[in-house]
Parts: structure tokens; sequence; C-alpha cells
């Protein structure tokens, strides 16, 4: 276990450097810069620019500054908020991210494998029915629609919840469950498809003649062998999801770091870019890993060398 | 075995909801809108569209840099209702030939308590000229003799003609005759700062607190990045005393719907630019409920031609595309702010361009079909679905819909096969500065109340603002005699002849003098923007 | 136990009857043979769910393929009724431009549906092909595979669009493209974890140990197998690739206005949430009908080819 998890932790090494590289190439090929505007202005304050943010060295060299930037993870200054560091700016946002992320997951990890169970215990009945039509509406509503009808009607007609802002847990409670439905909406169809899968299993049906109750056998047996496909969905989605929503943070005003991903790619502030990549890149990685290491947590047939010759 | 597992699992997401829980309480408890009864307190709440990307002065570009800036900075000058007014100086000298300028500043303190001295001007202007310092306006202070050349990196910092007389007196001696210097000395790139902060800290304007000292009628009390400014009153202002509001509260939100919502629901006291802006949803409600202001704005909504292309190199066919515009039908339906269709390219904000000058009609599709005819004769075609037509536009806003609108125009009226090709952002910029268009929607808002802001950048295809490859002798003769014109009103006349030469040629098609629309409850007062969309929270007042 | 013994002592012949034998017939089948496909197609038609699903689907295309044709409107004329509510002339209301939204629901259609299937089955092709490969080869090959996927995911996806945008003309190809770069991670990273579990397997291993070839055990064994997971997956593929595509037309990668699609209709019509509604409802309405019945159609072709829902 442990030398697998070593030679992953290389593989991590050598993704990321690849993700460091691909951005660093795509940055140099995507046309505007940090300072474009409407209004130009003249080519020698331009010059400076470039001068004062070392754009104007050869490529090699900045590639050199990236890559040293991520071996010391400091990525320097934006070069569109003035006097200040990508380093900060995550620091910043990303617990109010984060909070709000493990928030939605929970709300999305529950409701989900609910309605899943539900649909899967009552079959082809009224309840998987009802279930199903609602993960579907989950699903094919996206959250943005959802977000400014929740704000509209439920913060403001119904005065249920703070219209936006960010200062207290009354104020994570919209965007959370707006967040969430989607991913509640997925995980409950497919905890539904693999605990159908599972409960023609001979375990399962062993586990019924043995006398347990319908709900017993599911937490004790089907669940935990049918997350499996969850859990592979949920290693990638913590990832995102804790690392914020552009849309969500932009419709509730929360000062999260969803928005740098974007808008350091539309402002061209290559450094924030660089920085917001590689942070959300070591999360993603890990959780992919993590997700690998469960699998033979959850089942233990799989092991993680892979196959046998 | 297996249940240690799950007790693991679980026990970790407890884990994880203590840990989620405790980051509400934290840095951000900021509620103090609600925490004191508004009606003594004169708190004003206000919402601005992002995080302002720098509250240097010197350093700061944008509009909601400036909204904050224009609070807590004051220049030599500022404006008021549309005239200039003294504001840090006492006493203003212009020589005869109307080149040098001797300001002779108040007794007017920092909010350290120390004195705003002309080393600080002469600080913050030369900070912004400096090469090194990279600011981004600093062409803004070119009129100033040497600077351009200093700021370029010719000439030496001491040829620019900013003296320190004493400590109460600052001359300036300038390239030529600018009429509307005291209008730049209001700008914020103009505001002095204290120079012996900014000495010793370069970083100084990152965040609010002891270095960030201010000479305004507001301090910067508290500033959560991407979340929340808090302005507070500067007690040590020299005018104080005519400062009613006690604290504004401006939170950052980025959703035009959701500033409206905030609004309907009374968190915040006033929408309108520069704080967030009144969306299309909104706008009939807010008329039909009788409280949607209206300003005239000195900024114009242009589609400029790209005067190389295959076929928008042919001035009757811009002619034809130009006429060919429903302004009046796109402002009633579409953009629904009560514009001005633009007939010219000076907005009627300007001073001296209240009136039209009548260059053309709007929607005159008899003359754009005669224009047609000719164009298309010149080009040796037969008809006009073989004109080709790209429409660049960036998808923000009302772009999209406008051009759609035109789109519609061109093809029903003239025949014209009209492609939208919208970009993001930066791409399109990209594109329109290679001339890599036909057709391309732009906006110019001045800085400055005068109409060389709108006109300057047309004078060679070499000006980076141009993009769209037209030039004109005569047209650059005017405007230079412009400039070292003295008398006002024959000034005015040579730029109104000089928008005469463009508008007989169509480098653009002027579509629409901007409007500023705000609403704002009946208990504030003093609150509107100017012709140049500024809010001076320094007269705003509240009366509950 | 001397109960139970003295049960069977009770036991007499008596207690039996001869009740005659059955010749010749006990090796034919009682039913009529059923083929694997007609079976399926049986069980399908009986789920009605399901039926209701392809009912709708086949209304949303004619729909799709005739309204336009037939609508006194076209999708892009303005008839300078700005905003107007459903009316017996609009059925679904006009714009902020003035157009009909009805005939512009099924203008938009056509893209939507066109844009979201063919995403779907790319994203399906490629994740099922990776995911499978990688779960079953396991080892540096699966490693290398899925640190790709990772790496994919993880590199900014606007910028590549934006690089996109510089290089190809706006249109249907490069959506396509831009759709299906990213789209197949999370398939392939599911198939992959269930291939995982169903390969060892004892009749994975009894057909591998039978020669059976690598296409032979994806096609026959892994997949089916992996179905559920794959189709559920395939219904969140379709509404995201419809929603994407709003989003990369605003960025210009899509078709160039006045075309509609379901994806820009109601992400335009949610500006107008409060003044306009129906410009945000009836696209929106029409997406979640669409999704719902895949769904339907997905749940019921799961059901319909699972062999161990068999009754």
């Amino acid at each position: 276990m442990l030398k697998y998890i070593f030679k992953r932790l290389v593989y991590i090494l050598i993704a990321l450097w690849v993700i460091v590289t691909a951005t660093f190439f795509l940055m140099q090929l995507a046309p505007g810069s940090p300072f474009a505007s409407e209004r130009s202005f003249p080519p020698q304050i331009e010059a400076q620019l470039n001068a004062k943010y070392g754009l104007d060295n050869p490529w090699y060299v900045q590639y050199k500054d990236y890559l040293i930037d991520t071996v010391t993870f400091d990525f320097g200054e934006s070069m569109k908020y003035k006097g200040r560091s990508t380093n900060d700016m995550i620091a910043e946002s990303f617990p109010i991210s984060l909070t709000l992320g493990i928030e939605a997951m929970i709300l999305a990890i529950g409701f989900g494998i609910l309605f899943g169970v539900i649909s899967a215990l009552y079959h082809n009945k009224f309840p998987d029915y009802l279930a199903s039509t609602l993960a579907v509406l989950g699903i094919s509503v996206p959250s943005f629609i959802l977000a400014g009808l929740m704000q509209y009607f439920l913060a403001f007609k119904l005065g249920m919840f703070p219209v936006s802002g960010w200062k207290g847990f009354a104020y994570s409670i919209l965007p959370a469950f707006a967040i969430a439905i989607t991913h509640a909406g997925f995980i409950a169809k497919l905890t539904r498809s693999s605990m159908l899968e599972q409960s023609n299993s001979d375990y399962v049906k062993m586990a019924r003649a043995k006398g347990l109750g319908k709900w017993t056998t599911v937490f004790k047996h089907t669940l935990r062998n049918a997350l499996l496909p969850v859990v592979t969905y949920l290693g990638p989605l913590t990832a995102g999801v804790v690392t914020g929503s552009f849309i969500i943070e932009q419709i509730f005003a929360i000062p999260g770091l969803g928005k740098h991903f974007v808008t350091s790619i539309t402002n061209r502030d290559y450094t924030v870019i660089m920085g917001t990549t590689v942070f959300y890149s070591i999360i993603l990685l890990f959780a992919v890993l993590i997700v690998d290491i469960l699998y033979s947590v959850i089942d233990p047939r799989i092991k993680l060398r892979g196959a046998k010759k | 075995m297996k249940k240690n597992n799950f007790l693991l699992l679980s026990l970790l997401l407890a884990l994880s909801v203590v840990l989620a829980a405790c980051n509400f309480g934290g840095s951000k408890e900021d509620s103090g809108s609600t925490s004191t009864d508004g009606t003594s307190s004169k708190e004003l709440n206000l919402v601005l569209t992002s995080e302002p990307p720098s509250l240097h002065p010197q350093l700061a570009t944008d509009s909601a840099s400036n909204a904050i800036l224009q609070n807590v900075f004051e220049g030599l000058t500022t404006v008021k209702d549309g005239e200039v007014v003294k504001a840090m100086a006492e006493d203003i000298q212009v020589s005869e030939d109307n080149l040098t300028y001797t300001f002779t500043l108040r007794d007017a303190k920092w909010s350290n308590g120390d004195t705003v001295t002309a080393q600080d001007f002469e600080y913050a202007w030369k900070f912004a000229l400096n090469p090194a310092s990279a600011s981004e306006y600093a062409s803004i202070l070119y009129p100033i003799k040497g600077a351009q050349s200093y700021n370029e990196g010719e000439g030496a910092v001491e040829d620019v003609a900013i003296k320190v007389v004493d400590e109460k007196t600052l001359e300036v001696t300038l390239e030529n005759p600018t009429p509307y210097f005291l209008e730049l000395t209001a700008f914020k790139t103009y505001y002095p700062i204290h120079s012996k902060t900014a000495e010793a800290n370069a970083n100084w304007a990152a965040d609010a607190g002891d270095n960030y000292i201010t000479n305004g009628p507001f301090t910067l009390a508290d500033w959560q990045h991407s979340g929340s400014i808090t302005l507070e009153k500067n007690e040590t202002y020299w005018d104080a005393a005519n400062v009613a509001l006690n604290k504004v509260n401006i939170s950052m939100v980025e959703n035009e719907a959701t500033a409206a919502t905030m609004f309907d629901a009374g968190e915040i006291d006033f929408l309108g630019a520069p704080y967030q802006t009144v969306g299309l949803d909104v706008i009939n409600r807010y008329k039909e409920e009788g409280i949607l202001n209206i300003q005239d704005y000195a900024a114009i909504y242009v589609y400029k031609f790209n005067t190389t292309g295959e076929f928008t190199k042919n001035a009757n066919i811009r002619k034809a595309l130009t006429l060919a515009i429903d302004r009046q039908g796109l402002i009633d339906n579409i953009t629904k702010g009560e514009q001005t269709p633009a007939l010219g390219m000076v907005p009627k904000a300007i001073k001296g361009f209240e009136e039209d000058r009548g260059y053309f009609k709007d929607n005159d599709l008899e003359e754009a079909k005669k224009a047609l005819a000719a164009g298309m004769q010149e080009l040796g075609i037969t008809d006009p679905s073989q004109i080709q037509i790209n429409l660049s536009i960036n998808t923000s806003e009302a772009h999209a819909a406008i051009a759609q609108f035109v789109q519609e125009g061109w093809h029903k009226n003239l025949g014209i096969d009209v492609t939208i090709d919208n970009s993001e952002w930066q791409v399109y910029l990209d594109k329109v500065s290679n001339l890599d268009y036909d057709v391309a929607r732009m906006g110019w808002i001045a800085d400055y109340n005068d109409a060389y802001t709108f006109l300057e950048q047309y004078d060679s295809a070499k000006n980076g603002n141009n993009d769209t490859g037209w030039e004109h002798p005569e047209y650059a003769s005017l405007l230079k005699q412009s400039i070292t014109e003295t008398d006002a009103d024959a000034r005015i006349e040579l730029l109104k002849q000089a928008e005469a030469v463009a508008m007989s040629e169509f480098p653009i098609a002027p579509v629409y003098y901007y409007t500023n629309l705000f609403v704002k409850k009946d208990y504030v007062e003093n609150m509107a923007p100017d012709s140049l969309g500024n809010v001076q929270l320094k007269y705003v007042d509240i009366n509950k | 136990m001397a109960q139970k013994n003295q049960q069977f002592d009770k036991i007499s012949p008596e207690m039996f009857k001869i009740v005659g034998g059955r010749h010749g017939d006990t090796e034919k089948l009682s039913d009529k043979s059923v083929s694997f496909w007609k079976e399926v197609r049986l069980r399908f038609s009986q789920n009605k769910l399901a039926v209701f699903g392809i009912f709708v689907l086949v209304i949303v295309t004619l729909l799709a393929i005739f309204v336009p044709i037939f609508s006194p409107y076209s999708y892009r004329e303005q008839l300078g009724i700005y905003n107007a509510a459903p009316s017996a002339a609009h059925w679904f209301g006009t714009d902020d431009l003035g157009r009909d939204i009805f005939v512009r629901v099924w203008q938009g259609a056509r893209i939507s549906l066109f844009i979201g299937i063919t995403a779907a089955v790319i994203d399906l092709i490629i994740g099922v092909l990776w995911g499978s490969i990688a779960g079953l080869a396991g080892g540096r090959v699966d490693n290398i595979m899925m640190r790709i996927a990772d790496i994919l995911s993880a590199v900014p996806y606007l910028l590549v669009v934006i690089i996109l945008l510089v290089v190809l003309k706006p249109g249907l190809i490069p959506m396509i493209i831009a759709l299906s770069i990213t789209g197949w991670v999370n398939m392939a990273r599911i198939v992959r974890g269930e291939v995982l579990s169903i390969k060892n397997q004892e009749y994975v291993l009894a057909a591998r140990t039978l020669g059976a070839n690598t296409w032979h055990l994806i096609m026959k064994h892994l997949v089916p197998n992996a179905l559920g997971a794959i189709l559920v997956t395939m219904t969140l593929t379709i509404p995201s690739a419809i929603f994407t595509e709003s989003f990369l037309s605003y960025l210009g990668l899509g078709v160039p206005a006045p075309t509609a699609s379901w994806g820009t209709m109601a992400s335009e019509g949610n500006k107008a949430l409060t003044s306009a509604p129906w410009r945000l409802f009836f696209p929106a309405f029409f997406i979640s009908l669409t999704i719902f019945a895949f769904n339907a159609v997905g749940d019921g072709l799961r059901d319909a080819l699972d062999p161990k829902l068999r009754k």
C-alpha cells in the first residue's frame, strides 16, 4: 500500500508538471494581456508594464519562473489587483469556498443517497417515480437558474433567507442548496442504478433470507457495494465544489475562490491563473488518489496494483 | 473492521461539519448596517460591481476604483454640478498665455493630521510619470510640459514642469494651453498622495489601515477584499462640517439581478452607476413605480468601421450602414434608458455640443439606399446580397441584443447579409486593434468634460484608440489648431468642423449617447451621478 | 430429534397416488422461444414511463423538424412587439427583440438536441473505451491513462476554449470539439471504477481463461455490467452539454446570433426573470422535459437489458 501511494505521488508530480506546462503555453497563446482595455495607452507605457511584470522576458525565462513559483508555492503579485499577492487571494477566499463546499457536499450526498435508496427499494413504484422525477429535475435545471429563482422567491419574496452576502450560517443555506441540487440528483440516479444491480446479487438475497430487514440489508450490505460509482464521482466533484462555484458566488455575492478561476482568465492575470490552477490541480489529484484508496476499502476484491498476469 | 471504517467515515463527516461551522463567525462578521439603528447614524449602503483592482490614485484605471477614490481623496479642483470648483487649491492663478498655473493650497490635513503640501502633489504626479511605476493612466498628465518625454523614458524628471514654490504653492507649466486643464486636476491621477508613507511603503494602497492616508471627505476604514469596503467620515477633512454621512457600507455584488433584489429588499439605498447598474429586467418596473432617474452621461456607443475592409472601405457603404440604423427604435425597445440617438461623435452632455449638428438623420432609409446604390456602383457590385458584413461584438450587457436589432435592420432595409461575430472580451480587443473586423461596437466614456477626448482618437490611423484605419489630413490639422486656440468658442468651432469632416466619411456609425440610470430610496438626498458618471458622496445626506 | 424420526415413520404408501405420466413432451417448451432482443423490447414496452419517454422524444423531434417550417414567423424575424406575454398569436410570448418564442424554442431544439446527443455519444465512446482499457490493463497503463484524464480536467478549460476561439471559425464543429475535450473524463472515471470491481469476478476470469480477447471482454462483459452507471452518466452529459453550449456561445464559439438554442435562450431569459418570466420558462421547461424523457428511456433500457431483473 505504501509503495503504491509513493508511486502515485510520483505520478502526481509528473501530472502537475504537465499541467503547469500546458497552462503556461495556453496563456502564451491566448491573445490579450492583463493590461488590455478599451482604452489603449501609449506603447511606451505598455512596454513599462511588461517590463515591470517580467512579460518582456523570453518565454523560457517566464516558463522557468512559473516552475520555480510552483515548486516554492509562491506565485507572486497579481497583475490585475495591484499589490495583492496571489497566495493571499487564495488564502482569503478558499476557506469561504471550502465551508460552502462542505455544506453543499453534505447536502448532495445526504439527499442523493437517500433518494437513490428509496428509488431502488421501491423500484418502479410511486416513491421511485417521485424520487426519480425530483432527481431528474435537479439534473436538468442548472444551478444558475435555480439560484436566481431561490434568491428571488425564498429570500426576497418570502424573506426566509438573506438575499446575498456572507455574514453567517443563514447566508450559506441557499447557495449550498443551489450547488448541491444538481449533484444530489446525479448521485441519486447513480445510487439507484447500482443499488438495483446489487439487489439481485446472491449476497443480498442471502441477507434477506437470513431474516435481515429491508433497510438493515441496505445499510449493512447493498449500499456499501453500490457506493463504488458514487465514490468515483465524488472524488473529482469534491475537488470542484470546495474550490468554489463562479456562478453561485456571483449570484449570492460570496467572496469565494471560484470567481478567481474565471476572472483571472478573462483578465489574463497570468500569476493568478497559474496559482489557482496549481492549487486546484493538487486538490483534484489528491481527491482522485483518495478515491482509488477508498476503492479497496469498499471492495476488497479491487487490488490497487492492477491486474495480475 | 467494516464497522470501524464506517465509524471513521462518519467521524470525518462530523469533523468537517464542525470545521465548516467555524468559518462563519470569522473575519466576515461585519453586519455594520444592521447593528446600529440607521435613523441617527447617517449610514449609506451601496454595492459595487467588482473588487477595485487598485485603490492607488495613480495606478487605478477603472470605474470601481474610481468610485471609491473620488470619495477618499481630493484633487486641486473638483467638479460639482458640472462646474469646476476649487478643492485642495484655495487660489488658482493662470498666466496670460494660459501656460502656467499657480495653485495655492488651502490649509488641509491628511487623515493622520499631517498637512497636505505641494510636495505631496509633486510626488504623486511624478510617481505616475515615472516609467518604473508603469502607471496605465500616466498619459492624462501629458499636458504638463516635459511629462510625456519623461514618461516615455526620453526626458529627465527634472524637466517635468511641476515646481514646488513653497509648501503651499505649486506651479505647473503646460506644453500647450489646455482649456480643460482644471477639469483634469479633478481627475484621480492628479490626486495627491501622502508622500512620506508612499516613499516608505510602496504597497501602501493594498489594504485599509494606518498606511492608507487620505485627504478626502472619507477614510477607508475597512477593506475586505472581494467582499466589502467601509468608508467613514474623515474628521480632519477641511470641509468636514459639510459632510453629512458618517459611514458608507459598500459590498461587492457582481450580479445585476442580485443588486436589484437588494435594492427592492431595502438592503441598499441607491442603485445605479458606478454603484452597480439598473438592469434591463427592472427598468420598466422602476419606471412604472416612478422612481427611475435618468441623467445624461458623457459617453457614446458607436459602431466602428474597418475602413480597410473589403466592403467597409467604401465611404458610401459606411454611410448607408450608418443611416440605416433605427436608433430611436433601438432606444425605445431594447436599451430602454432614454438614451439620445447619436447623430454626431460628441455626446450632448459635453459643453458646446448640446445641440444636434445635423450631419444626418436617424433611420434615414431613403438616403441610406441612395448611398448604398452609389457605394455598390463604386465597388462594382450589382446586388446588395453580395455584400457580406461581419458585425463584431463582445458578449456582455446588451451588445448582443443591440447587434441583432441592427443586423435585422440592415438585412431588411438594405438587403445586406450581416453575420454577428461575438468573442470573449480580450480576443475581441485583439481583433479590433488588428483591424480584423468589418463593423465593431465600442464605447467611449469621457475622462473630462471636453469634446477633445472624443475626437482625439481619430487624429491618425496610428492612434491606439482609432481602430478604424481612418485618417484625414484636414481632420488632423483642425484638431491640432484646437490645441493652441485659446478662445473657448473658436476652439469649439474648430472641433465641430473636425467632427463634420469625420461625419462626411463615416469612420464610425454613432449609435447613442449614454445615460446613467439610477434609483434611490426617498430618504437619500443629493445623490446623483454627474455627466462624467461621478457620484460625490460628500454632498449626500440621509433623512429618515 | 426423536419427533422428527417419528414423522418419517408415519409415511406410508397410502399417502401417494399415481397421477399418470407425461410421455414424449417433457423436452418440449411450454411457451414459444423468445429471442433476447425481443424480450428486451417486450420488457421495455411494459415500462410505462419508458414508453412515455419515447413518446415525448418523438414529439419533440417532430416539432423541432416541422414547427420552423410551417410557422408563420421565422426565428429571426423581429415583429415589433417586445417582451409580450404568451397569447393566442404567440403561444410562448415574444422575447426582448420581439421574436416569437414558440418558433425559437423549436428552432433551438434542433441545435440543442443535436449538440446534446452528439456530445453524449462522443463522451460515451471515448469514456467507455478509455475507462475500460485503463481499468482492465491496470498498473502503469491505468495510472498514465487516468492521469491524462486528470490533467485534462485540471488545465483551465476557459483558456482552452479561448485558444479554440482564435484558431477555429465559430460553428457547430468547434462547439462539439470544445465539449468533447473534457466531457468524457467523468465517464471514463466511472467506467474504470466499475471495471475495477467487475474484472476480478468469476465470470470475467472464466471468460479470460477461455481465451476471450480484450474487445470481447469489454463489449460482452464489462459494458453490460456497468451499463447502469454508464446510462446515468449519459443522462447528466446531455443537460450539461446543452448548458455548456450556451456558455461557449457566450464566449463566441457557438452558432452566431440570431440562431437560437435552448441553452442560450434560457440563460438570456434568466436575465428577464422578473419582467418576462416566460422567456426563461419555456426553454427551461423543454430542456427539463427532454432530459426527463431521456432518463425515463435510459432507466427503462437499463431494466430491460438487465438479465438479473428477468421475471
